[in-house]
């Protein structure tokens, strides 16, 4: 490998490269403790929400480092609906996740709304959202606590409490073997996709990758999905919250990257008025955005209520500070344009393991918001200098 | 003979791939009023560009000499502080701050700590008064006329204590009253021992208000002209300013003209802020199956907003007019209109309005008809390769793949990207805004080629430039336009740079 090629690869695996050593680090001072299985399986399920809302931030980003600062709020907003609805009032669980879902929805075309089609900066009318659901969390719930301890399908479904996990079907073995197939079959399907991939582009007579890298590749993330399902096997197997962000995980990176919509995201926030000139509704592609955010905020709030089987008016506080670091840290460009949903989970991730491997070494609290803020940070201003060819010093 | 106040010497500036000015040498003296004449992109504004410190020492090379110091500005200020003021086309003031506020911008009375508005606004006062402005410099710039807002330009330069003014196209904005005034100004502020130096298309405000006429094309000085000694008419004036051979530059080929295909009657546009601008101005023009239809005119003249109201009403307001495609009248709302009626706009501005540098060549390619490559909005990725490297081939596009980012493209290429992307939307019609606009003279040739194979296969071009000798290389047909009305149409053959010239010259002075 040249110098150059080299430099290309460590810019394109960055933040992995990162990930990789920061674990590394973490996994040295804790003495191996950040890699046991429990604290996987806890990485997952703490981090589920950042997950969620960080896919969601990416789209609004990509439009032109556009944030949402709402969605702290909605969170506990349609969390708190959830509760009063299935604890207070008996609600069936199907209406009660289709009304969140709804509400989630509604705020998102009424945010959107304003952003895509009157044009009042993003910022602001997000800005007003953090205060407006925030005020109602506290009027829905009265300022109490409501327990959702016992809507147990509920809770087990959006992987709460203790016994949130997929079951092991041979319930004798100490490792969880509906794990350990799952990881299996999504590593076959990975590979024969990748293998059809090929297949299909050589038979149309395109370039192809070359083989070797390929297979490395290939070799590579099937250890690592391997590795990932045993060490969740090891503990209880896969906690129920790991589907919902695999399907939006999923979801989102395919409409990110194959399909129209996702590629007029990246074109507005490439060149707006290019865009506009090619016969794209940047009005709608905003609005978009926006509504989709709504809808993912509600899915997060149903993991957190889940989780905490409870709602509170204080839930969800900085969880608009953790999508949004999450994106910067992954790679999305802060004026937009550039980000992809593979890149911001690796960001989530990272921030996840400086969280857990933090608490796990008993750092104090404060310390870490500082750890992570200089994190951010430095994030992004490598991605701002190194696009200016490496010159920290913008000249004008 | 008066002191020289300004020498430029052997000044020679190139930018990556242009050589904008070659050994031009200038001579001002002091107490004078010299005119810069030249077409669009002869040099004049880089030459100014290069006195007042936008492009600092070190960037050119040459000397500059003024009041008999060499000269090594870094920067505006630098230029400034010696009394060198520049006034823009593009007026520099902001809409929303008073006169005063913008006079003293960057300049502001008082010490580092607090602005002394009472000294702002009384010294705003006095130099309003001295430039004939009788407006409350507490009066926000967008609420008085681009006449008054260029008279504030003006007092703004004195309030820096101004030597030598530069007014880059003074009046391209201004109707004939205002225009009158300014130049008397001028004449005024000659007598009271000020230096100006005027760049102007406007050849008779040239010579009514000029001592001396420097003549640049091609980055060049061709001639000084003085006044009482040279033939100052505009028939001199423009041989001074065209005379150059026309020679291969330009790919022929066989005229096959059809059927009308497009046709524009009575078409009025105003500006998009300014409401009672009329940018646009009853407009009529048709152009036809197979041909290249050139429109002319000088920067400013309303034929980028007259093709962008076209192309789905994506400039001005108040729209009126009839647009006739193919025999059948059509309204255009929006650009996606626009482009299901099979027309295409490629814009003047590549970099602002065309592409999105930060995505490969292949996304920008099919930006405008991802349509034509997916299924249920899912995008063929393969399909989409292959018609990038179907156009980069076609277009013989220099690029190591069309996974190249946009932006590290040369200007030749990123313009031929921009032409297959909207080739790709397979139009009818294709109205090309400056083309060949910042590229290289080869990369120019492949441009005039594509253009050829397109009405070759029987697409109407409309092709709107400011570079004379490539409407009378390229067109079949030319149209003159000026000041937002279409003053002249001619037939490619018959067609000469004077003529154009004239045409454009003598509409202006009909507006008086």
């Amino acid at each position: 490998m040249n110098k150059g090629k080299s430099i290309e690869f460590i810019k394109k695996y960055t933040m992995i490269i990162m990930l990789i050593l920061i674990t590394a680090f973490f996994a040295w001072r804790t003495g191996g403790a950040i890699l046991l299985p429990m604290n996987v399986s806890s990485l997952i399920s703490q981090n589920a929400y950042v997950f969620i809302l960080a896919t969601g931030m990416l789209l609004c980003i990509l439009t032109g480092g556009n944030i949402d600062l709402s969605v702290g709020s909605v969170v506990c907003f349609v969390g708190a609906i959830g509760a009063v609805l299935m604890a207070n009032m008996k609600v069936n669980i199907v209406v009660a996740i289709l009304v969140m879902l709804l509400v989630g929805i509604a705020i998102g075309a009424w945010q959107g709304f304003w952003i895509a089609f009157v044009r009042i900066p993003p910022f602001i009318v997000t800005l007003a959202g953090m205060l407006i659901f925030r005020g109602l969390s506290n009027v829905v719930l009265d300022g109490l606590t409501i327990s959702i301890k016992d809507c147990t399908t509920f809770v087990n479904l959006f992987g709460g409490g203790a016994n949130c996990y997929i079951p092991n079907f041979a319930s004798d073995t100490s490792l969880n073997m509906t794990c350990m197939v799952a990881g299996i079959i999504a590593m076959i399907i990975y590979i024969l996709t990748q293998i059809n991939g090929r297949v299909q582009k050589q038979k149309k007579g395109y370039e192809t990758e070359k083989t070797v890298p390929m297979v490395l590749k290939m070799v590579v993330i099937s250890a690592v999905i391997l590795l990932f399902t045993y060490k969740l096997a090891q503990h209880k197997g896969i906690p129920t919250v790991l589907i919902w962000v695999l399907i939006v995980i999923m979801v989102y990176g395919y409409i990110t990257s194959n399909t129209t919509i996702g590629r007029y995201f990246y074109a507005v926030g490439g060149n707006e008025k290019a865009t506009k000139l090619s016969g794209i509704n940047t009005n709608k592609v905003y609005f978009l955005a926006y509504l989709n955010m709504g809808f993912l905020s509600a899915l997060a709030g149903m993991v957190t209520i889940a989780r905490m089987t409870s709602a509170q008016p204080t839930y969800g506080q900085n969880y608009e500070m953790d999508a949004i670091a999450s994106c910067f840290i992954g790679g999305a460009s802060a004026y937009g344009g550039i980000g992809t949903v593979p890149g911001v989970i690796v960001g989530a991730v990272l921030m996840g393991v400086i969280n857990l491997g933090m608490s796990l070494m008993g750092v104090d609290q404060n310390m870490q918001k500082v750890v992570k803020g200089l994190v951010l940070l430095a994030a992004v201003i490598f991605d701002v200098v190194s696009k200016r060819g490496g010159k920290l010093i913008s000249k004008n | 003979m008066a002191k020289i106040l300004l020498e430029m010497k052997n000044i020679t500036k190139t930018f990556p791939g242009v050589k904008a000015l070659d050994n031009v040498n200038l001579q001002v003296e002091e107490g004078e009023i010299h005119a810069l004449v030249g077409e669009n992109g002869a040099g004049k504004s880089t030459l100014m560009n290069v006195l007042s410190g936008i492009y600092p020492f070190g960037t050119y090379e040459g000397d500059i000499i003024y009041d008999g110091n060499v000269c090594r500005f870094n920067e505006i200020k630098d230029s400034e502080a010696k009394g060198i003021v520049i006034i823009h086309q593009e007026l520099a003031l902001i809409p929303y701050m008073t006169i005063g506020e913008n006079m003293f911008l960057g300049n502001e009375r008082g010490n580092k700590y607090k602005i002394n508005w009472n000294e702002t606004y009384n010294e705003a006062g006095k130099l309003l008064q001295t430039v004939g402005l009788h407006e409350n410099p507490r009066t926000l710039i967008k609420d008085i006329g681009v006449g008054k807002q260029q008279l504030v330009e003006i007092a703004k330069a004195l309030a820096k204590k101004a030597k030598l003014l530069i007014l880059d196209e003074p009046t391209a904005s201004l109707n004939e009253t205002d225009s009158k005034a300014l130049l008397d100004l001028l004449l005024k502020f000659k007598e009271q021992g000020m230096t100006s130096i005027i760049i102007s298309h406007k050849l008779n405000e040239v010579s009514y208000v000029a001592d001396k006429i420097t003549v640049i094309r091609d980055g060049a000085t061709i001639e000084t002209l003085e006044k009482n000694k040279d033939d100052f008419s505009e028939s001199r004036i423009i041989k001074g300013m065209v005379g150059r051979e026309l020679s291969d530059r330009f790919p022929k080929r066989e005229k096959n003209i059809g059927e009308t295909m497009i046709e524009v009657k009575d078409w009025n546009v105003y500006h998009p802020l300014y409401a009672e601008r009329k940018v646009v101005d009853s407009v009529n023009f048709y152009a036809r199956k197979g041909e290249v239809l050139g429109i002319s005119g000088l920067m400013g003249a309303g034929r980028t907003e007259l093709a962008m109201s076209l192309f789905g009403k994506s400039y001005g307001q108040n729209i009126s007019g009839k647009l006739i495609l193919k025999g059948k009248e059509v309204v255009l709302d929006s650009v996606q209109d626009a482009i299901k009626n099979r027309l295409a706009y490629v814009t003047e501005d590549r970099k602002g309005n065309g592409l999105i540098l930060s995505n490969p060549i292949k996304i920008n390619t099919t930006l405008a008809n991802l349509d034509s490559i997916s299924k249920h909005t899912v995008i063929d990725k393969d399909k989409e390769y292959q018609i990038a490297e179907e156009y980069k081939v076609k277009l013989k596009t220099k690029c190591p793949s069309v996974e190249q980012n946009v932006g590290n493209l040369s200007g030749g290429n990123q313009q031929k990207v921009l032409l297959a992307k909207w080739m790709f939307a397979n139009p009818d019609i294709l109205i090309l805004d400056e083309p060949t606009r910042g590229i290289d003279v080869g990369a120019k040739y492949e441009i005039y080629c594509i253009i050829n194979q397109l009405v070759a296969e029987g697409k109407t071009v409309i092709m709107i430039s400011s570079e004379l000798p490539e409407i009378l290389g390229m067109c079949d047909r030319i149209y003159v336009m000026n000041e937002g009305k279409m003053v002249g149409e001619v037939e490619g053959e018959k067609a000469s740079q004077e003529l154009i010239m004239s045409m454009i010259l003598q509409s202006g002075r009909k507006g008086a």
